[in-house]
């Protein structure tokens, strides 16, 4: 007799970080749930709300201060110090996204509109808003509410559901 | 793998259902593969197989973001074309493998 299987039906992501490695992961996780025919929620928090805030979102930076896993190109240890020279960071950025680009991975814009397009929910959480000064009018289109966290796991009903923290 | 006869012809499939060998696949292969699973396909939805097809033969990677920008359909439209989980909607009605890209 084989086993039941129960396939994944709803997934909710949150996305509390605002470097450019940690919203495409979750951005990623996200579109592969839409293109997989997965009801998707993605609630964007903390620093995360760079990743949906026009004036920020295609200005985000891979953190190079702190980060073990940073290589070099060739593959030497990075040091944390180098990070900390100005322009540092923005270059390695700008490395990445290259990199990214010719996997055929989306920018962060161009993701949100993607995951908007297969019917995925792109939402801000109210109480980073408020901490940042944010309103409704600083995020992209794509968002489609502001929310409390009570209203975020309201929404996490239904069985075969999972809350995803990126 | 298992074959399966489809308007009229043995086509070998793999276990999901995907086609192993390309080259079996027929317009009227592909019409009536999706019948089976309920779809009815448009000339659009033609269109939109023909280039998966194209894009698989040169050997290149498929992505939705690569379909929104074939010029045929944008990524809402493809959504709309094969709803649910459409690049693999697709590419099974392609005669093609299941398509292994992240994006």
């Amino acid at each position: 007799m084989s086993e039941k299987k129960y396939p994944l039906k709803k997934v909710l992501l949150i996305c509390a970080k605002g470097t450019l490695e940690d919203v495409l992961a979750t951005l990623v996780m996200a579109n592969g749930a839409v293109m997989e025919g997965i009801e998707t929620k993605v609630f964007f928090t903390f620093f995360g709300l760079d990743a949906i805030t026009k004036k920020r979102m295609n200005k985000l930076h891979t953190e190079t201060v702190g980060n073990p896993a940073m290589r070099m190109p060739g593959g030497l240890p990075f040091p944390t110090i180098l990070g900390m020279l100005p322009g540092v960071e923005a270059g390695v950025s700008a490395m990445m996204k290259k990199q990214i680009e010719a996997l055929d991975i989306p920018g962060v814009e161009e993701f949100l509109m993607m995951i908007d397009a297969g019917g995925g929910e792109i939402y801000a959480c109210k109480l980073a808003m408020d901490m940042f000064k944010l309103t409704k009018d600083d995020l992209v289109d794509e968002v489609k509410g502001v929310l409390t966290v009570g209203e975020f796991y309201e929404m996490a009903d239904g069985l075969q559901t999972q809350i995803i923290f990126t | 793998m298992a074959q399966k006869e489809i308007a009229g012809k043995m086509i070998d499939l793999d276990e999901n259902g995907y086609f192993t060998d390309p080259d079996q696949w027929s317009k009227e292969v592909a019409l009536a593969y999706a019948a089976e699973h309920g779809d009815t396909l448009t000339d659009k939805h033609l269109e939109v197989i023909e280039y998966i097809r194209e894009k698989v033969k040169s050997g290149q990677t498929l992505t939705i973001r690569s379909i929104g920008k074939s010029g045929i359909v944008d990524i809402k439209g493809f959504y709309k074309l094969f709803p649910g989980a459409p690049l693999k909607k697709a590419t099974k009605y392609a005669g093609v493998s299941k398509p292994a890209s992240c994006v």
